[in-house]
């Protein structure tokens, strides 16, 4: 839009700008490149802090075994809890965003898709109060279930936690905060599939399904992916609701319903940044500043195939 | 679970495909196939009420047994494609009911222990010298809204030039590198940001700050690339028509953004700026590590720690002193403070889509 006309400003009879458009295009674009430079502002401060850390001696990190073993299991965890997160809101994710857009009534669905969003809407701590105080004191039978039928998979190895404050009650918080985000662009792509190649399946005599099944779960399929790596970028950094509900003990383990668990890297600086003091606070940024790398390769990924997905549909 | 149930369709369709409208008649009337599903609900209430009862085995009996009837009536009548179809249909429904079960449990739950304190005495005292019972979240909810209200100044500007620079101005590579890192930021996890202001003033003031102001440059972290995402969808939407006529009358470039482009979209900023408050106003872990905590009533965001909302509940919650029981009473009111702040501004962001949209629009 803006190509067309900045040429003809400047072929009119005054070629200087005006000083007002001079100071206005300026604080624009100052403004534009701040947003780069706040982003590379996060990298480089992070690094500054956690450099001490960094090159400490093994010592006098906590832990007493140097950084990488103490930033190992919180990272182990961080993955873990994200990873049961994706698994099951994906799906369920995808599975409303089809509900909403191809099977709910017309009238109806954008209200419904209002009331997803509300899910994003909630923050992150009164997850985390719900968390703790209704769900996990809930799932525990489903846990001893688990355990007593299910038990010789290691997932499910126990013993049951007797709070329900587990790595899976973390997954399925997280799932549920990372739903709305999902479920909002996959009904974005969803939105987009070309009506004719619905028309089409269904002329052929398909049913619903196979229509979905045929037109446009593989026209959405990229937008689903990207949608799941922005949940996931989510997840990996979810704070307070872990820090609330995970009870916190030991190392790294699969067992998913036992009650000692390994921190996430963003529960963990919630629940010691407080506290600590000195080298402590550079080994809780080092910590940090791996998340940050974490959540913006993850992101960066994530956005390239939503991205993709924009190029090409705008193609259509 | 039940989500992955539809897995074996790939065969049913595949064959089905090449016999179309083999049980075109048999199609069941609408009732039946919720009539059949009621049925297998009932059975899941009895299955559950036999083997003690509990919500979520409830639920997920309800739904695995309704479907399944649902299938097998519909396989035995109408055939396997419609049977697999109708699977689908169930299993869809399903999943949305069951991400409604935490939004309404956890209204309800929030509503329920909140509404406890929900008295004056919440809203007009600090917790300064309160051991035990009554104390407030005055000092709290006025930190929020003072560390909101500065966040809001530092982002709005630099999000509205942002956009505008993004839509009016910019081209080429800049303008790519600027929207897909807008857009990564958007992904930043909160507690990041939270550090990253902590560093930044680590190297001026030394150790252990704790400030309101480097709590609102944290949210402002969070907050920027909303505005930017959201400002720059509705500037796109403003009509060329109306730069072009502003041009044709001779208006200086800044001043038709100024006095047309924005007028047109104001409502959608507001919008946007809104949802974007919604946002930042229930974030706690950056605020948790920047501003911290304090029992005092300090409106000075320059000077000391400040106590904010969501930090208090979780305080509250996680450090209750003794006896445990009118701090937790706190936090869960605190929380359904933060609740109603959030839906809130929703509620007022969707009305001033509605109320303020130009006429003119399309």
């Amino acid at each position: 839009m803006t190509a067309t006309r900045t040429p003809s400003d400047q072929s009119t009879t005054k070629p200087p700008r005006r000083p007002g458009d001079r100071i206005f295009a300026g604080s624009a674009k100052g403004a534009g490149i701040l947003i780069l430079v706040i982003l590379a502002g996060v990298a480089v401060f992070l690094m500054a802090e956690a450099l001490p850390a960094l090159t400490a001696p093994a010592e006098e990190i906590p832990g007493d075994e140097g950084l990488l073993s103490y930033i190992a299991p919180l990272l182990f965890g961080t993955l873990l809890s994200a990873v049961i997160a994706l698994l099951v809101a994906t799906p369920l994710a995808v599975a409303i965003a089809l509900f909403i857009t191809h099977y709910a009534p017309r009238r109806m669905a954008q209200g419904l898709g209002y009331v997803v969003d509300l899910l994003a809407a909630i923050p992150s701590i009164v997850y985390g109060f719900w968390g703790i105080f209704w769900l996990a004191p809930k799932l525990v039978p489903f846990y001893r279930w688990l355990e007593e039928n299910l038990g010789f998979i290691p997932l499910f190895a126990g013993p049951t936690s007797s709070t329900g404050r587990t790595m899976l009650t973390v997954g399925l918080v997280l799932a549920i905060m990372i739903l709305p985000i999902i479920s909002a662009i996959s009904r974005e792509v969803f939105r987009q599939v070309p009506t004719l190649h619905k028309e089409a399946a269904l002329a052929l005599g398909a049913t619903r399904w196979e229509m979905i099944k045929m037109a446009v779960i593989p026209y959405g399929k990229s937008g689903i992916i990207g949608g799941a790596m922005l949940g996931l970028g989510r997840a990996l950094g979810e704070t307070m609701a872990v820090a609330i509900i995970l009870s916190v003990s030991g190392g790294i383990t699969f067992n998913l319903i036992s009650s000692a668990n390994p921190a996430t890297i963003a529960a963990n600086i919630a629940l010691d940044f407080p506290e600590s003091t000195g080298i402590d606070v550079n080994t809780l940024i080092a910590s940090g500043l791996a998340l940050f790398v974490i959540t913006l390769a993850v992101n960066m990924l994530a956005r390239w195939i939503v991205n993709r997905r924009a190029d090409f549909s705008g193609a259509n | 679970m039940s989500v992955q149930t539809p897995t074996p369709a790939p065969t049913t369709g595949a064959s089905a495909v090449s016999r179309p409208q083999q049980q075109h008649d048999r199609s069941l009337p609408r009732w039946v196939p919720l009539a059949v599903f009621a049925a297998g609900v009932a059975v899941a209430a009895l299955l559950s009420a036999l083997t003690g009862f509990n919500v979520v085995l409830f639920v997920v009996y309800a739904v695995v047994l309704g479907t399944v009837a649902v299938y097998v009536v519909s396989r035995v009548t109408e055939g396997r494609r419609r049977a697999t179809d109708r699977l689908v249909t169930s299993v869809v429904t399903a999943a949305f009911g069951i991400a409604m079960v935490p939004l309404v449990a956890l209204v309800w739950e929030v509503v329920g222990r909140g509404i406890e304190r929900f008295d004056g005495e919440f809203f007009n005292s600090s917790l300064q010298g309160i051991i035990g019972e009554g104390g407030g979240a005055y000092h709290a909810l006025m930190g929020t809204v003072i560390i909101t209200a500065l966040t809001t100044l530092l982002s709005v500007p630099i999000g509205l030039l942002a956009a505008i620079y993004l839509v009016e101005y910019a081209r080429g590579r800049l303008k790519r590198a600027i929207t897909f890192f807008v857009d990564v930021m958007t992904g930043i996890p909160s507690i990041v940001a939270g550090l990253f202001a902590y560093a930044l003033f680590v190297l001026i003031f030394g150790p252990g700050i704790r400030l309101g102001i480097m709590g609102a440059i944290a949210l402002s972290v969070l907050m920027i690339p909303v505005v930017v995402r959201s400002a720059e969808e509705v500037l796109k939407l403003v009509p060329n028509e109306l730069r072009e006529a502003s041009y044709a009358l001779g208006v200086p470039k800044w001043r038709t953004i100024t006095k047309v482009v924005i007028p047109t979209a104001i409502a959608g900023i507001g919008t946007g700026v809104t949802l974007a408050i919604a946002r930042v106003i229930g974030e706690t872990a950056p605020l948790l590590i920047t501003v911290g905590i304090t029992n005092a009533t300090n409106f000075d965001p320059f000077d000391g720690r400040m106590a904010t909302l969501p930090v208090y509940a979780y305080y509250q919650l996680t450090q209750p002193g003794v006896p445990p029981e009118f701090a937790i009473d706190r936090a869960w009111t605190a929380a359904l403070l933060l609740i109603i702040l959030v839906m809130g501004l929703n509620v007022v962001a969707r009305l001033i889509s509605r109320f303020f949209a130009p006429k003119t629009g399309r």
